[in-house]
């Protein structure tokens, strides 16, 4: 029994982790670009809303439905006048640009908030948990993992079934010949990470209730993500669920065995998979 | 009327000098062809005029506008339509996904929509789920046609559509240019196989080394004058 719990955590955990990586695999899917300042992003995602519950006494579940549409416009002038000037064929100068972002929003939100680690304010959703079978869940790991498989479903379904999402397959497959069509790929990137930028809130979201933050945890964020999306297969979102699930369980078996060996074993489940499957699990055929 | 009108036209690839002053007009509802070896400029004015390359804002002119320095999805919304060398379809997207998204930056009602262009050709119905690159060649060039007739364009532009096809797939593709030309769209059909390229046109431009060398009717011109200006001049 304590192992099916803690399997049934791990998979919780997981959620989170997919939250971490949905949007950073979206950028990439789209646009190839990898976003070393996604983790930071999260911890902005994470103040924004402690700003709003703050100031307007707002649960943080209900702070998020501001904080989310003003993400989305920083996620939209961010990439509009910033990284669509680095974006082409070498990878390198996008890749410089978000290592410089991250330096920057880390030292602003020092500035601004101070090294003091921060929480959400939860109430009782904090320590509320459900009976399931024996198992005691809680309430919160449950959202979390709901509120990934929504995202996913949410995502999968305007990339599938939208012509934004059209748009989108089409300029990633060919950004000139996308032109011809009438689409400028400028503003479908735009349009792209400002919906990153709205999942990087849902993700800031739980994790602010679910754990302490403060300005400096932004990297570990973006490793996790990062990981969450190679296990995954670049570019698939159901694959990338799939790898917050991998270095979750990864993460909670360990530390059952060991409390020490947390965090290390998810990096080695990233490891395993990367020696079996060096293209991920679900990697997209036409890359 | 003058539909498209390039004067002067020059393009350049870095340093590299591909277009000197071409100068050409379509008239509305008229097809013209463009005939030149590999390297004439073709493809080089074609990208000029759909706005992949840009140009002097008066070098090309659409329906009274200049549009030499407009970019490509602007363009397209005015109502040039481009099938591009290579057909270029998007790997990602189903056959009908890629007809879809020719509708994307001008959806117009007119004469072409997925009906029509599922009845000009048959067989992208049977295989409108499957990826579009997962066709033949001769149906991979169909979609591309058919994605770029969706935004029911003023203009037409068809690079190369006979590369790399078998006779009698060309000839397949080619049975659609009239009903094409009945619909009211102008044509421009860039042919390295000539007597493809007399059958269909109007009038034709004949290409060489970035210049226009030969222009007139099907009729009028004679076999030796598109050899000299295909090949140049025996010596």
């Amino acid at each position: 029994m304590i192992w099916v719990n803690t399997i049934v955590q791990g998979i919780l955990l997981g959620g989170l982790y997919a939250l971490f990586a949905a949007g950073l695999s979206l950028v990439f899917g789209i646009m190839r670009l990898v976003n070393l300042a996604h983790g930071d992003l999260i911890v902005l995602g994470a103040y924004l809303i402690l700003v709003i519950v703050t100031l307007l006494g707002l649960h943080p579940l209900l702070a998020v439905l501001i904080a989310a549409p003003a993400m989305f416009v920083l996620g939209w002038v961010l990439q509009k006048y910033m990284l669509n000037r680095v974006l082409g064929d070498d990878i390198l100068p996008p890749l410089l640009v978000t290592f410089g972002l991250s330096i920057a929003l880390q030292n602003a939100l020092l500035e601004g908030f101070s090294a003091d680690s921060q929480r959400l304010p939860t109430g009782a959703l904090a320590s509320a948990s459900l009976d399931i079978g024996g198992l005691s869940v809680g309430v919160l790991p449950l959202l979390t993992f709901a509120s990934a498989v929504l995202v996913v479903l949410v995502l999968n379904r305007i990339f599938y079934t939208t012509s934004l999402g059209r748009a989108f397959r089409a300029t990633s497959d060919d950004a000139v010949t996308a032109s011809l069509m009438g689409i400028k790929p400028a503003n479908i990137f735009a349009v792209a990470t400002g919906i990153a930028m709205i999942i990087v809130t849902i993700a800031a979201l739980y994790l602010g209730m679910r754990s302490n933050f403060d300005p400096n945890i932004g990297p570990a964020r973006l490793i996790y993500a990062f990981e969450a999306v190679i296990i995954g297969g670049l570019g698939s979102l159901w694959g990338t669920l799939l790898g917050g699930i991998i270095i979750g369980l990864a993460q909670t078996i360990g530390a059952a065995i060991n409390p020490e060996w947390q965090i290390l074993s998810g990096h080695i489940a990233f490891l395993v998979v990367l020696i079996f499957r060096p293209r991920g699990l679900f990697p997209r055929a036409t890359d | 009327m003058t539909l498209l009108q390039t004067q002067n036209l020059t393009a350049h690839y870095g340093d590299f000098q591909a277009l000197f002053g071409v100068d050409i007009d379509v008239h509305e509802g008229e097809t013209i062809a463009i005939i030149g070896s590999n390297g004439a400029g073709k493809t080089t004015l074609m990208r000029s005029i759909c706005g992949v390359l840009t140009n002097a804002p008066d070098a090309v002119t659409f329906d009274g506008a200049a549009i030499g320095s407009v970019p490509a999805d602007e363009v397209m919304a005015k109502g040039i339509a481009m099938v591009p060398e290579g057909r270029r379809l998007f790997p990602s997207l189903t056959v009908e996904e890629n007809l879809l998204i020719g509708t994307y930056g001008r959806a117009v009602a007119g004469v072409w929509d997925l009906d029509t262009v599922y009845d000009l050709f048959p067989i992208l119905k049977e295989r409108r789920n499957n990826p579009g690159t997962a066709l033949s060649g001769g149906q991979q060039q169909m979609v591309a046609i058919g994605r770029a007739l969706m935004s029911n364009p003023r203009l037409l532009l068809c690079d190369e559509i006979s590369l790399g096809l078998a006779p009698v797939v060309i000839k397949d593709i080619y049975a659609a240019v009239p009903r094409i030309k009945a619909s009211g769209a102008s044509m421009i059909v860039v042919e390295q196989d000539i007597g493809k390229a007399l059958s269909v046109a109007d009038r034709v431009y004949c290409m060489m080394e970035g210049r226009v060398t030969l222009s007139g009717t099907p009729e009028t011109l004679s076999r030796d004058a598109i050899h000299d200006a295909y090949f140049g001049k025996a010596a």
